[in-house]
């Protein structure tokens, strides 16, 4: 197996500072919806001119590069021990690029590693074997402000008089929105997973994150859910860094889990305006980027 | 717009109100979750007994802060291994995390300003109408652009909670940002919060 240390420093350094064009497109799109000359307005703009200048000059997009969240999935044959190793090494390299702030700080001792490099889940690498020869490693880049406002909820919840149904899920991540308000960062993409278990649901959650804004669920009980959540989310009113607006949700993703017949969990994992998720592809000898 | 020179006059903290978009120029400092803790514990409540070196870093810190304004960022900074400075990327974090704090710093130190974003609760309200101060809300992940407006890294304290953690003594010129809350005691982030309520409320009934 070849060595993709240098292939995933440059998937980093892309992540940070060059945010993708589905998620660019949401809040171009948002721009003309907010009043002419409204605080909401003025934080768009300086949103998309932000974006712009990252990108021309390949620094961060946001300065809390956040927790590193690697999904790879390798074809049979490779060795995610090494993988492991490739990856890390290439995120303490774009960390002393500055393309990524050292965020991996011991809980217990307070002290920064300076160099991201933390425990075994820090940064956090999910491995899959997969089918064929293509090896894709998926990165988003979560910080900690959207990250600190993810919700989970337990079914039913009598104070949203929430069942379990998906009028429940439906309170559950109306109630998560307007608890948020503008600290996550408004306007944020909604991951949803709806059942598995407390850990299950918020990975599900994070992992929904990876989809582009602009598709729709196969499912189309959950299609309409997650177009319905955007609508309804929107009429909060809490609008781009909670000044108050139109836009507060960019995009909703929803994941269908098993659950145990004791538990039915909502769990919500709020992303950033600063959607920074890209994916890597190797076929043989080719790296592509999207 | 109004442009403010630190450090700031009462007077021109009161000729501020909620909405104002502003650009802030002059000398600032960092100082996020750890720097509040840090303040508090060693200096206002003494909970902690400071060492010598945090008594050098007050030495230096206080003046900065009497009248002056305290940035809630952990920027993304380069030049670590040669010690010249320079930030990259540098927006602000969520505030709120340091509402247990921000009242008794702003109090203590005389902090006119407050840097940051989503805004604060009711005990730094107060504070901002007691001192008086403003809190000024820069835009969450505009942290290219932000860098940019900061001329020159003066110095850093606290290194040892990390760079994120650290406060920085940086120069700004043409710092953006809005006020959110003023020393007349308003919040856009109670109305904000209030209005989406009662959506929410008749979201939750439909």
């Amino acid at each position: 197996m070849r060595d993709l240390t240098s292939d995933v420093l440059e998937l980093i350094r892309l992540t940070s500072t060059d945010l993708p064009s589905d998620v660019e497109g949401a809040l171009r799109q948002a721009r003309p919806r907010e009043e002419p000359g409204s605080a909401a307005a003025g934080a768009l703009d300086t949103i998309l001119e932000n974006v712009d200048l990252a990108r021309a000059q390949s620094t961060p997009v946001c300065q809390d590069t956040g927790t590193p969240l690697f999904f790879i999935r390798h074809p049979a044959g490779w060795s995610t021990r090494l993988l492991r190793q490739q990856i890390r090494q290439a995120v303490a390299d774009a960390t002393r690029r500055s393309y990524l702030r050292p965020n991996a700080v011991d809980s217990v001792s307070g002290k920064n590693s300076g160099d991201n490099l933390g425990d075994e889940a820090f940064p956090t690498l999910h491995f899959e074997e997969g089918e064929g020869d293509e090896l894709t490693i998926d990165l988003l880049l979560k910080g900690g402000g959207c990250e600190n406002v993810g919700a989970q909820y337990s079914l039913p919840d009598d104070r949203l008089g929430a069942g379990r149904d998906l009028e429940g899920v439906r309170r559950g991540v109306l109630d998560a929105v307007h608890q948020a308000q503008g600290y996550g960062c408004a306007p944020g993409v909604l991951g949803v997973a709806i059942g598995g278990d407390r850990g299950s649901g918020f990975a599900a959650s994070k992992a929904a994150l990876l989809r582009p804004l602009d598709d729709a669920h196969p499912d189309d009980r959950l299609a309409s859910l997650e177009a319905r959540l955007l609508e309804q989310a929107n009429l909060l009113g809490i609008g781009p860094m909670g000044f108050g607006g139109k836009t507060t949700v960019l995009g909703v993703k929803a994941v269908n889990l098993h659950r145990l017949p004791a538990s039915f969990f909502v769990t919500v994992s709020y992303m950033c305006w600063a959607h920074r998720r890209r994916r890597m592809t190797v076929r043989g000898e080719t790296v592509e980027y999207a | 717009m109004h442009t403010l020179t630190l450090p700031l006059t009462p007077d021109a903290v009161r000729s501020l109100h909620v909405g104002d978009p502003v650009r802030l120029n002059g000398v600032l400092l960092t100082g996020r979750d750890a720097a509040h803790k840090w303040l508090v514990e060693s200096f206002i409540r003494k909970t902690l007994s400071p060492s010598p070196d945090d008594m050098a870093a007050l030495q230096a810190i206080g003046p900065r802060l009497a009248g002056g304004a305290i940035y809630h960022c952990g920027p993304v900074v380069a030049g670590l291994d040669t010690q010249e400075y320079r930030f990259v990327a540098a927006g602000p974090t969520t505030s709120t995390r340091e509402e247990p704090y921000q009242a008794e710093v702003m109090r203590h130190f005389g902090i006119r300003a407050v840097i940051g974003k989503g805004g604060m609760g009711v005990r730094t309200l107060a504070a901002c109408q007691e001192v008086p101060g403003v809190y000024l809300h820069a835009i969450g992940g505009a942290a290219t652009l932000i860098a940019q407006t900061v001329q020159r890294v003066l110095g850093v304290y606290k290194l040892e909670f990390g760079v994120p953690e650290a406060m920085w003594a940086i120069e700004v010129k043409d710092f953006p940002a809005v006020v959110t809350m003023d020393s007349h005691g308003q919040s856009l982030h109670v109305d904000v919060e209030a209005r989406s309520r009662e959506a929410l409320k008749r979201l939750m009934a439909a």
